[in-house]
């Protein structure tokens, strides 16, 4: 009787916020269940999808960047969407992919690290974020079939080591830890390319961000899917940087000087790219 | 087969409210002060990780004294129902009072159908824009629950410490005053006169997280050493 229940006890004793929800508010999961009887195979649906995302390590932690546009088919569905997100204090999570499911995926992740961290009172590590998330991108695999996948891209400084750290994703919850840099989304082919020539090692944090402004620029121009730094509507990459002292947005007004000087020296050079 | 003695409701409910509040009695304070720059919690506690004070969300704490298991699973709770809440919602959707009512029902029922009541006594504080806005929230073993102004002192001694709470708590105390005003109360409770920042357990509301550290969670943990410069600064 006694066994029983301290057995019940400890099997109810959960820090994870998505395990509460599938126990019991399934409904609220995003990945409950597949589209009942649906068979997508052949045609997408037309949803929004999100686009690059860069990310890389420099001396005292990591930077991610992504651009802001969203397309549907040939269509542009925003130009002012949002894809790189802190996921908590020294963390930071960008999207690719079915913009719907990962902006939730999003939420529901920000939820779990925090739930922990008011239940347990500590942080989680930096590994055991990532696990989660690949464990959540898992959950999403039967979207994923039918053709609404989200691939994210996790970065984080790692207090133990006192390093930042990149882990990249595919579809069925796989995590890889990537050195260096990484990008994924449409563009990713041609920001990876930029990246290669223009990162190196200890790059200072003000010198990374300007990497990342101008991969995801290299990325625009040949990647219809993904928008470019947009003088005329003031619309800049979002950038987040993290180090020790924590997750930090990457001001408008620094954006805007940095983009304003890549296009200055590409209009100058009067090179095709 | 035995027969069982009748006992009269009134009796029964007093048995177990006498149980609970003994129970209660032997537990160390904690006090609960609306201030200037948001809400000071308070408590006696020796253990540095076995907390009586706790974060639920952006701008609610939670504050308990009596048995620590049965604390523990409501503060559980409370986070679980909050983080629920605003992520089904909005996380401005959640709110002291809807808190504090969901405790009042868990503990009522625990109260009447169980084998005995729970032996703790709560405390759900939510911190506003202005002073006006700042809720308090008392919760007592059987459900009843009291909507406070200014501060909340509970525990074994509580008439003591809080007389002396009252005589000393004004509108526009700083933290450092108000967790100087509590650490007063708290010592009357004690035959020492002092008590050492290792005793206490010290936490806050911000009421300008947002600006003074860029996170919309109010909730921060002072550590010995800040409650030790806190204690020391002369008012």
């Amino acid at each position: 009787m006694q066994e029983t229940t301290a057995n019940k006890v400890a099997a109810n004793a959960t820090s994870s916020f998505t395990e509460h929800l599938q126990r019991d508010r399934p409904e609220l999961l995003p990945f409950t269940r597949p589209l009942a009887g649906s068979d997508l195979a052949g045609q997408p649906l037309q949803v929004p999808h999100a686009t690059t995302i860069v990310a890389m390590t420099h001396a005292g932690g990591i930077v991610m960047a992504g651009d802001r546009r969203a397309t549907m088919g040939n269509i542009i569905a925003s130009r002012h969407i949002e894809k790189v997100f802190p996921a908590d204090q020294y963390s930071v999570l960008g999207i690719a992919g079915t913009a719907g499911i990962a902006i939730d995926l999003t939420r529901l992740f920000q939820v779990e690290l925090e739930h922990y961290e008011k239940i347990e009172g500590t942080l989680l590590s930096l590994d055991g974020k990532a696990n989660r998330l690949g464990a959540m991108i898992r959950g999403n695999l039967p979207m994923a079939m039918q053709g609404l996948a989200v691939i994210p891209l996790f970065a984080g400084f790692d207090t133990a080591a006192g390093v930042g750290r990149l882990f990249s994703y595919d579809v069925t919850g796989g995590r890889y830890e990537e050195q260096e840099h990484h990008a994924v989304g449409s563009g990713a082919m041609f920001a990876r390319g930029a990246l290669k020539k223009l990162w190196r090692p200890n790059l200072t944090e003000a010198e990374a961000i300007a990497v990342a402004v101008e991969s995801l620029y290299d990325a625009a121009d040949d990647d219809s899917a993904t928008g470019g730094p947009d003088p005329v509507r003031q619309l800049w990459p979002v950038v987040y940087t993290v180090n020790r002292a924590g997750a930090r947005r990457v001001a408008d007004r620094e954006l805007a000087d940095i983009a304003g000087t890549i296009i200055e020296s590409r209009a100058a050079a009067r090179r095709e790219a | 087969m035995t027969q069982q003695f009748y006992v009269s409701p009134e009796q029964l409910m007093k048995d177990r409210a006498d149980f609970a509040r003994k129970g209660i009695a032997r537990g160390r304070s904690v006090v609960v002060v609306s201030c200037e720059d948001g809400i000071a919690l308070v408590a006696e506690n020796p253990s540095p990780s076995l907390h009586k004070i706790g974060e639920i969300y952006d701008k609610i704490a939670f504050a308990a004294v009596g048995k620590y298991n049965e604390f523990e699973s409501l503060r559980q709770a409370g986070v679980r129902y909050a983080d629920v809440r605003g992520y089904s919602y909005d996380r401005e959707d959640v709110t002291a009072r809807g808190l504090a009512s969901v405790y009042a029902q868990s503990l009522g029922a625990v109260f009447t159908a169980e084998q005995k009541p729970f032996e703790v006594e709560l405390a759900v504080a939510e911190v506003g824009a202005s002073q006006d806005q700042d809720h308090l929230y008392r919760l007592t073993f059987d459900g009843s629950i009291a909507d406070e102004h200014g501060f909340i002192v509970m525990g074994g001694q509580a008439d003591k410490v809080s007389g002396a709470v009252e005589t000393g708590w004004q509108r526009d105390l700083s933290f450092a005053g108000a967790i100087r005003l509590a650490v007063k109360g708290l010592v009357t409770d004690n035959e020492t006169a002092d008590l050492p920042a290792k005793a206490l357990e010290v936490a806050v509301l911000d009421r300008v997280s947002e600006s003074s550290r860029g996170t919309r969670r109010a909730f921060r943990r002072l550590t010995d050493a800040d409650v030790m410069d806190l204690l020391a600064e002369e008012s």
